[in-house]
């Protein structure tokens, strides 16, 4: 997209909002003809396929119930002239991948690196909701949460302070009713912001209570940073090599991981069949 | 290479020896902290409502659609009621239409045909096979297909099928299987292929391989046209008319609880032998119930799935009927490749209640399970057609279901035929689709053949035993 510019101003452009067409190409998403890339994440059930039809005005059939998006559904959308591909993905609880759901948009997240990550959460069920944005949060700096199913909230009478929140996850909150098109046009509005660089977010990040942990996780971190240099999020891999992720190392040691940050040009990008033993 | 797999080996051993240094409830630690921020940051942000809502909604229609008491009478309830709107509201129109396309556009394309000088045979593989085979899926499957499909997706937009996964999932457990497969069942009853495909909610390869193989036992879009075609024929002629509608909606009702019960049937043999292990443990999620979008679910059921549906009858219809007429027309001695093989797997089709008609289709449709009817319909013309003195290989006026039955009637069908046939249509092999959907999911072909090739000896088995045990009760 710019070669000239990585000559003249890395340290910017390092910043600055740029999908890694390589990575995403290996996941199975063309750029070509594409400005930005935005992925969808959420917990199940909060209306990310009704975010996605309301962005890209397609009729994805959407189920009033968990899981009725388990691969990714993909589309894409003009704003103010630039051409945004979306990315639906699985919703999930979490992102410590433990079903195929879950790592493909835990692949997607971390491999895939989207120039803006749109976090769906449901207003009715906040807390719930804002484990999967800290999770998300934590491997990605790029985001914007779309506070939907405003109208249900509304009928229960729950308000939520969306000011308060976007201070605390440092990323913009912006309300959102996806079934009545209501804060569609201020959604559009933060994910260009977001994605073409006018707002850098600074994504609340866990804070490590114990201090030990903290020593422990610096360690692995520049380890993990020595041998896969161009890895984003290493140490979001070094936090999961902590607890024991089999799948992360299992990507480790297949080589999965160093392919996708670019160290390995071979592609090797299943998206999860079923292994079976027989 | 080697100094790489090295430093990727050191790497996961620095990561194990911090890890056993952190000790056990490093996990735990983890998750406590992040549940604790989010709460934090959660509660200063929402403020709840300073009083309860004495009633709420929700769980009070939940605490009725999922209690012991009523929530399995409701479902069925509920399920008859679709059908049965399905059943009495696709008749007129099917008939306007069947007038429409076959008794009077198609004379006037064939007068065409006759006035530009095509030849017979160019006239006939065009009009009478493929122009045909499409007129008649549209007539005979587009009515109940666009009342039944967006009753359907109302359900399932308003949030009932939870509930109805919520009521199975005692039943999983008690199969040996994941309770989510009651969901991925769900999705079979639109599509096994999309079926299977969502068994990825299930992390456990065993039970997905269960959830898998099972899937089929879910009734989809392709058989429900015949399901409900052939309990409003035959099932519904058995009783006075006022009650037709009923009786064959509960019949159509019948056999998808039997499809359901064959799926804990054989999840629970699976999970007894070649699959064994421990279920594992399961939450679902109960969605708030949602009021639905009327239109938005009229148009998106229409076009997502009848128009779908449709659409694929057609375009494998479409081949279909002209190899149909091809063979009609073709002549092996002084016999035509159809008769040949309709003869052929006749004997074998008796003897489990079908015939070979029935069987030969069920080879024709392998590609689709849309296209049974049709074929079905097409081929039992083609050999009794010419009783009536029509030609062969064409299919002639059908006025009405009465002239339906008719048609059926001079291919020797009786009751049991019809009956097995619905049983046939629920157990057996899965459409090409969905066997390579199984395929891609599984990476196994040893899986893939068990998955086709069950369901089918299933079939053959449940209806061998049903047509002995109706002959011996009959005669």
């Amino acid at each position: 997209m710019n070669s000239s510019c990585a000559t003249k101003t890395q340290a910017a452009c390092q910043n600055c909002p740029i999908h890694h067409a390589a990575n995403l190409k290996k996941l199975g998403v063309t750029m070509e003809n594409w400005d930005y890339v935005t992925a969808l994440a959420g917990n199940p059930n909060t209306g990310k396929s009704t975010v996605f039809n309301a962005l890209t005005g397609l009729h994805q059939h959407t189920g009033n119930w968990p899981g009725k998006t388990v691969t990714r559904a993909e589309g894409g959308f003009v704003y103010r002239k630039a051409r945004y591909k979306i990315v639906d993905l699985p919703g999930t609880y979490s992102l410590l991948a433990t079903s195929l759901d879950e790592e493909v948009a835990r692949n997607f997240l971390l491999f895939g690196q989207p120039d803006v990550t749109i976090i769906v959460v449901d207003a009715t069920r906040l807390e719930r909701n804002l484990n999967l944005v800290l999770q998300v949060l934590e491997i990605t700096d790029r985001a914007v949460v779309s506070l939907n199913l405003l109208d249900e909230a509304r009928r229960k009478k729950i308000q939520v302070d969306e000011r308060q929140l976007a201070r605390d996850l440092g990323v913009p909150v912006i309300p959102t009713a996806a079934r009545q098109g209501e804060g569609i046009p201020e959604l559009l509005q933060a994910i260009s912001n977001v994605a073409t660089g006018k707002i850098i977010c600074k994504p609340y990040r866990l804070k490590d209570t114990i201090p030990a942990i903290d020593q422990v996780l610096m360690q692995l971190t520049s380890h993990v940073e020595t041998l896969f240099p161009q890895l984003p999020n290493a140490r979001w891999v070094a936090l999961r090599l902590l607890d024991g992720d089999t799948h992360i190392i299992e990507a480790i040691t297949t080589g999965e991981l160093s392919n996708l940050s670019g160290l390995n040009a071979k592609s090797s990008a299943t998206e999860g069949s079923l292994q079976v033993a027989s | 290479m080697n100094d790489k797999q090295e430093n990727v080996i050191a790497l996961l051993e620095h990561a194990a020896a911090l890890r056993s240094q952190m000790g056990d409830n490093f996990h735990d630690h983890l998750s406590e902290s992040l549940y604790a921020e989010a709460a934090c940051i959660a509660d200063r942000a929402v403020s709840h409502p300073p009083k309860k809502p004495r009633f709420d909604l929700d769980r009070t229609l939940d605490s009725i659609v999922t209690s012991r008491k009523w929530g399995f009478p409701l479902m069925i309830l509920l399920f008859t009621l679709v059908f049965w709107i399905t059943i009495s509201g696709a008749n007129i129109p099917s008939v306007l239409i069947s007038h429409l396309l076959i008794d009077t556009i198609h004379p006037i394309l064939k007068t065409g045909a006759t006035n530009l000088g095509l030849p017979w045979w160019l006239s006939g593989f065009l009009l009478d096979g493929m122009y045909l085979a499409t007129a008649w899926i549209i007539s005979v499957m587009l009515p109940p297909m666009a009342i039944f499909f967006p009753l359907f997706t109302l359900l399932e937009d308003f949030g009932y099928l939870p509930r109805v996964a919520f009521n199975l999932d005692n039943f999983f457990k008690k199969a040996g299987a994941h309770g989510k497969q009651s969901l991925s069942m769900m999705m079979g009853f639109g599509c096994n292929a999309a079926g299977i495909v969502s068994t990825r909610i299930i992390d456990s390869p065993r039970e997905r391989l269960i959830a898998i193989i099972t899937n089929n036992f879910a009734l989809c879009n392709g058989r429900w046209p015949t399901q409900i075609l052939i309990a409003s024929l035959f099932i519904g002629a058995l009783v006075p008319a006022h009650l037709a509608g009923l009786i064959s909606a509960l019949a159509v009702v019948g056999v998808t609880l039997l499809g359901v019960f064959l799926t804990f049937l054989v999840s629970w043999a699976l999970s007894k032998s070649v699959l064994k292990g421990e279920v594992s443990a399961f939450s679902l999620e109960l969605p708030p119930y949602r009021p639905p979008r009327f239109w938005q679910t009229l148009y998106s059921s229409l076009i997502d799935r009848t128009i779908f549906v449709l659409w694929r009858a057609v375009v494998f219809a479409m081949p279909a009927g002209a190899v149909i007429w091809l063979t009609a027309n073709l002549h092996i001695g002084n016999q035509t490749i159809a008769e040949y093989l309709i003869n052929f797997l006749n004997p074998f089709g008796l003897l489990i209640g079908l015939n070979g008609v029935i069987l030969l289709a069920y080879i024709i449709a392998i590609p689709a399970n849309e296209i049974v009817i049709p074929t079905i319909l097409m081929l039992t013309a083609l050999v009794h057609g010419g009783n009536s003195g029509h030609e062969a290989g064409v299919l002639f006026t059908v006025e009405s279901n009465s002239a339906l039955l008719n048609l059926f009637h001079a291919g020797n069908w009786t009751l049991l035929t019809a009956v097995n046939l619905m049983l046939f249509s629920l157990i057996h092999n899965p459409c090409s689709t969905t066997i390579y959907t199984i395929y891609k999911e599984t990476g196994s072909a040893k899986w893939t053949t068990l998955a086709a090739l069950l369901p089918l000896g299933l079939g053959f088995c449940v209806t061998f035993v049903v047509a002995q045990v109706w002959k011996l009760l009959a005669g």
